[in-house]
Formats: structure tokens, sequence, C-alpha cells
């Protein structure tokens, strides 16, 4: 049995790396992932785990020195967020495509200018088509468990792609919760030794990264794709595996209180707790609201997401990021563009909401719900709305 | 020794990382450097290898021309994937994962991946130490491109972004001194190369190889297409270069300066400018000034050889 740890949620996540007995950390620290990095970084100093810890120079370094050192075959890990996902854009690309299971917690923060470090999902949303496997969490316990599950997802070899573990920079990463910790018995047991099919091995020479002319690109394209929609029933194999051993389970899209809500909210992220509370306050008050949360942002989980859906009437997307000229939020967009092929969908109304760190309460969830149904019949070219901006 | 060119090719080394059958232009000055660095190094190495001429032309899918362990992501972060690769090892090895080999890790790339877009990457895998040996493949300017200047063409040179013209002489700065720069991260190996000197070149990879720490070689890489140079002339050409102290070969080894092959008694720069078109548009004085510069910096190089 585990134990019970007051700690704060960066360091819990570094604790599940060296759990996992990550062999190279590549980083480079930027606000608001330090903490991860600086505990891992005295993980390695203190010799509680055998790795090698890269101090690179940027984030476009860490990441491309991740995919050497996983090409190489060592289990990798590496955190960062906002500017620092953005400068390793192109990289990110390259992990998926030349299948390596790095394992990446984001502390998702907002993108410059103006300069703000605070928590906002734009560095999330800015990523979205890299190939990725990509889990946001809610909360501290979800940042571990899913930090641990994730390296046993990534390294399947009928997945092999990298997964990012997105904790909304500050609500999460910097606040002190309570978690269960397993054994490390538990955890070496959980996940398999990492065995890479094909690494760069003189006993067994490989060419890796090789050039495609366009007879063979859209083909290596359309595996990826295959791989990674396939990936889906794998990780949700896994998430029912991590439930058996330490009694959590998780899913790609969770309902709470949503039965026969005519009001839906749909949250991605540390926005979920806030959410529910608000949710319980409204169904006291005898409205009938409920809040779907989105785990798995990909493989986007379709029937999941529709199935969550039910015949709710209305359904209130809040983002924590903006598609600038574009259709709202980007998990607005996506959302609306699943149900359209229902027969009984529901309006779909979107807000952004919380940009640079503002803090969403639970009165403002509420003023949402409040205030959807007069977006949604304004019959206006995009129904979204950025909300709680000061005139 | 005077004929020894007629023995060279029986005492190289047989083995060959890189087949024949890959797609450079005839007279590549590069795919004979790699060539001539493999046979040095032996299949005991992992390549991260830089987006270019020397990538594009050795792995276009579904073949590859190499025999060793090979790995191509981008164009700017060779030096972090090797250091990616070299930690990986250090750590699988001492953890029992993998079996101890004493592979080695060598990066390369060319002189835009290296002195330019990958500079930041490659001073950082120097600073932090790793074990990796960097083969700089310079040909002094973007040729997978189409012959783009780069930090690393000479004054006075046309390329396609910095054409001669009637208020310009072509390339305005002068090459970027990447040996010196490297030295002064105080690594253990720093030297220059060219292929027209093989045994020269293969005694640097060697060394580069062996030494525990970064090393560093900056290999000059004739390229008839880029130069606009005759296709059977990249060797002369690279001698030449040697010979007119434009280029002069040298190591660094822990900060100590040597010269490796004397350019004595030194020829005119013009007898290597003259052969190639990039510089066909340089006047009297142009050539002139060229050639006070060229003996100023191997002064200043042969000072430090003495100190």
């Amino acid at each position: 049995m585990g134990k019970r740890v007051g700690i704060e949620v960066s360091l819990a996540i570094a604790e599940a790396a060296k759990m996992a007995d990550v062999d190279v950390i590549a980083a480079y620290p930027i606000t608001p992932q330090t903490h991860i990095v600086e505990h891992m970084a005295e993980i390695v100093a203190n010799g509680d785990l055998d790795a090698e810890y890269i101090p690179v120079e940027s984030e476009h370094s860490a990441m491309s020195a991740c995919l050497g050192s996983s090409a190489t075959g060592a289990r990798t890990f590496t955190a960062t967020a906002g500017q620092g996902l953005e400068l390793m854009h192109e990289v990110l690309y390259v992990a998926s495509a030349m299948r390596l299971p790095i394992v990446m917690a984001v502390a998702n923060r907002a993108l410059s200018s103006p300069l703000n470090v605070w928590g906002d999902q734009s560095d999330l949303m800015a990523v979205r088509d890299v190939g990725w496997i990509q889990i946001i969490c809610e909360n501290g316990q979800e940042a571990f468990d899913h930090t641990i599950c994730s390296f046993r997802i990534a390294e399947d070899n009928r997945v092999l792609l990298p997964v990012m573990v997105h904790c909304d920079g500050f609500y999460l990463t910097h606040v002190v919760e309570p978690i269960e910790f397993p054994t490390q018995e538990e955890v070496t047991n959980f996940i398999p030794k990492f065995k890479y099919p094909l690494p760069l091995d003189t006993s067994k020479p490989v060419s890796m990264g090789c050039f495609a002319p366009t007879f063979i690109y859209t083909e290596a394209k359309k595996a990826q794709e295959v791989n990674i929609l396939n990936s889906k029933k794998i990780i949700q194999e896994h998430w029912d595996a991590f439930g058996k051993a330490f009694g959590r389970y998780y899913h790609p899209v969770e309902s709470y209180r949503t039965e026969g809500a005519k009001t839906l909210l749909l949250t991605l992220g540390s926005f979920g707790e806030t959410a529910m509370t608000a949710v319980d306050k409204m169904r006291d008050e005898g409205k009938s609201v409920g809040l779907l949360k989105l785990r798995l942002w990909r493989p986007f989980p379709y029937q999941e997401l529709r199935k969550a859906v039910g015949n709710a009437e209305n359904l209130i997307v809040v983002d924590r990021a903006l598609s600038f000229g574009g259709c709202g939020g980007p998990a607005y967009s996506e959302v609306r563009s699943a149900l359209y092929s229902e027969k009984n969908h529901p309006k779909v109304v979107g807000f952004v909401a919380g940009l640079g760190g503002r803090d969403i309460t639970v009165t403002e969830f509420e003023n949402m719900v409040k205030r959807a149904p007069q977006i949604a019949n304004t019959g206006a070219e995009n129904e979204y709305e950025m909300f709680g901006v000061r005139e | 020794m005077d004929n020894i060119g007629v023995y060279a090719a029986r005492v190289a080394p047989k083995f060959d990382g890189l087949a024949p059958g890959h797609r450079a232009c005839i007279g590549c000055g590069e795919a004979l450097a790699v060539r001539i660095a493999m046979k040095a190094m032996g299949p005991n190495i992992i390549i991260a290898n830089a987006t270019g001429c020397m990538e594009v032309i050795s792995s276009q899918l579904p073949a590859t021309g190499w025999d060793v362990p090979w790995i191509h992501t981008l164009f700017e972060n060779n030096s972090a994937v090797a250091s990616g690769i070299e930690s990986a090892l250090k750590v699988l090895e001492r953890k029992g994962k993998v079996p101890a080999r004493g592979t080695k890790v060598v990066a390369m790339g060319g002189d835009g991946a290296t002195s330019d877009i990958g500079f930041q990457a490659l001073s950082g895998a120097l600073e932090r130490g790793h074990d990796f040996l960097y083969l700089m493949f310079d040909n002094e300017a973007y040729m997978n491109t189409g012959i783009q200047r780069s930090s690393a063409t000479p004054w006075g040179a046309s390329t396609t972004t910095s054409p001669a013209g009637k208020k310009s002489i072509g390339q305005k700065t002068q090459k970027k001194n990447m040996a010196a720069i490297v030295a002064a991260h105080e690594i253990p190996y720093v030297a220059t190369a060219c292929p027209s000197y093989p045994f020269d070149m293969m005694e640097k990879v060697k060394k580069g190889l062996a030494v525990n720490g970064p090393a560093f070689i900056n290999v000059f890489s004739v390229c008839p297409t880029g130069w606009r140079s005759a296709v059977d002339l990249s060797v002369r050409l690279g001698r030449l270069a040697v010979q007119t102290g434009v280029f002069p070969l040298y190591e660094v080894v822990n900060g100590k300066y040597k010269i490796t092959v004397e350019p004595s008694p030194m020829r005119p720069v013009q007898d290597y400018l003259k052969l190639q078109g990039r510089f066909r548009h340089l006047s009297e004085n142009d050539v002139k000034e060229i050639q006070e510069r060229t003996i100023h910096e191997y002064n200043m190089l042969k000072a430090r050889t003495t100190c």
C-alpha cells in the first residue's frame, strides 16, 4: 500500500517520473514549469535516481536531445510551458512522426505578447496538431497518475507515440494537494521495461529520419494518422489497468451530474473543479445543469463525446485559449464540429475565459449558464463570446 | 613519399560507412570528405546528421547509404540530438541496459547548419562537455537550397543571396572563424581538415574521436556546383586553398595550436581564386585585398602556434 502525501503538484510530477525510473531528462527552465525540472535535478543530484540530466540551452534543444535519447532506447522525460512549448514546435512533429515515446509534462501558460507567465491553454492549443497523445489533467492526483501511466501508454509497441501531460500552470503546478503515492514496487510492476524495437545500436545499424519525396510522404503521414487513431482504445486499456492497480479510473470524457441535464458545461483542465462546485450549486437550486470534462484531447474522443452529450439542449464549451479571427475557442470549434453530424445535437455556445491566469469563479460559471441562451439565439455568425472582458 | 597517391588507396582502411550510389553532384568534395572520415572512424559510431546536402543525397526513402546507426531530425539541432544519444548511451551502459561497446557519437552538418542556424545548439553541447565529435562540412554556402550565402562564405564570393552586381562585390563580410570560436569553448580537440589531404584528415578524425569530451573539425569541402568550378578540380582546389593560405590546416590540442601542413612557399591566392566562377567578377585590387588579408590571418594563426 502506498501513502497519502501533501505535496506541491510540480514535485509530485517529478516524483512520478522518478518512480518511472527515467533514464534521461533534458530540460530548460521556464515559469511555471521550473519546480518540476528543479526537483528532477535534485533527485538526480542526490542519487535517488540513476539518470542523465541534460541542462540544455533552449527548449528546442531540450526536445532535440529527447529525440536522440529516446531513439537510443532510453526512457526519456522532459517538461516545459508556454513559450518553451512554442520554441519546441517543429521538434514535436519529429518526435511523433519518428515514433519516439517521450513523456512531457506541460505547465500550461499564456503566450506572449504581452508577456504573461500565468495559467492559460494557448500553448496547448497551438500544439494540438503535432501528432502527440495529449492528456489534460484536472488536479494534482491526475497529474501524478497520468505521468506514470503515460510511460506505459507511450512505450506500448502498438502505440510508440510521445505523450503530453497537460497541467494548468500555477492552478495545478504551484498548489499543494493531498496525493496518493503508490509504492515503488507497484509502479515498477505497472510499467514494463522499456525496449525500443529498433534503437540506434551499432550491432544492428538503422537509418532514422530519412528523406521522403512526394511518392512516399503521403503514405507515411497516413500510417501516422492510423497509428494515433488506433491508440485511443489502447490508451483506455492502460487506463483500465491503472484503475485496477491503483483504484482510480480514467476516461476520455468524464461526466459530472449530467443525468437528465438540459444544459451542459464542458471544460478542460483545472476549470473542472470550480465548474463542479458551480454545478452542485445550480442543481441545489433546481437548475438542470451538468458538466463534461474533456481529458483526452488527442486522439480526439468523438464517440465518447457524442455519447456523453446525449440529449442535452445546450452545450457550453469554456476555452482557456483563443483562435484569433477564427472560430472562437479551439475546443469549442472542435466540439461543435464533432456534434454536427448528430441528428439532435445541442446548441453549442462558446466562452473564452480565464486568459493569462484570470480566475474564473463559481459565480462566473453560473453567469455563463445564464448568458448562453442569449448568445445561442442571436444567430450571430459565430456563437461565442470572450467572457469577463473589462470595458 | 612523392608517390603516396599511388599507394594511398591501399593504406587507407577498407571500411566504407557510406555506401556507393549516393546522389551527390559529380566532383562533390563533401561526399569525398565523409568517405574519408568514415574510414577513420570505423563502424563503432552513431551519427546525428543535420538537414543538408549529405542527408538528402544519402537517405532518400526507401534506400539508405549508411552502414552505421544514423539519425536525421532537423536542420539546427544535430548537436542537441547528439547530446541526447551520448547521454543515453552513458546511462544505459551504466545501468547495464546495453552492453558497453565504446560506441562514439558523431554529429555532422554543413556550414549553414553549424555556423548559422545550429550555432546555439553546438555551443550548448560543447559547453556541457558531451563526449562527441562534430564534423562541419564547410562548402561555404547553403548549397542544398541553391547556393545562398552563409556566415562561412568568404568575402567577395558571389552567391544567390550575395550576388555580385554593379553595386555589390558579392559577399560583403569575412568568413566566420568557426575553429577559433569553437576553440574558445576550451574543448580538448579542434582542427581544420581537407579531404585533399586524406591522411592528415584521417589522423585528425581519429584524434577527435579518441579524446574524452567534445571535438570539432572544420572540414573544407569543395563544391563544384556552388563554386562554379570544374568537376575534376575538386581535389586540386582543396590543395590550392591550403597552399595559398586561404584555408590553413591546423589543430588545437588542449588549447595548443599547431599547423599540420605548412604552405611553404605560399602560393598567390589568385591561383586558387581564378579557377572558380564565384570569384570571377573580382578586380585586381579585390584580389590584392584578399591576398593581404590571407597573409595577415595566416600570420595571426602562426603567432598563436608560438605562444
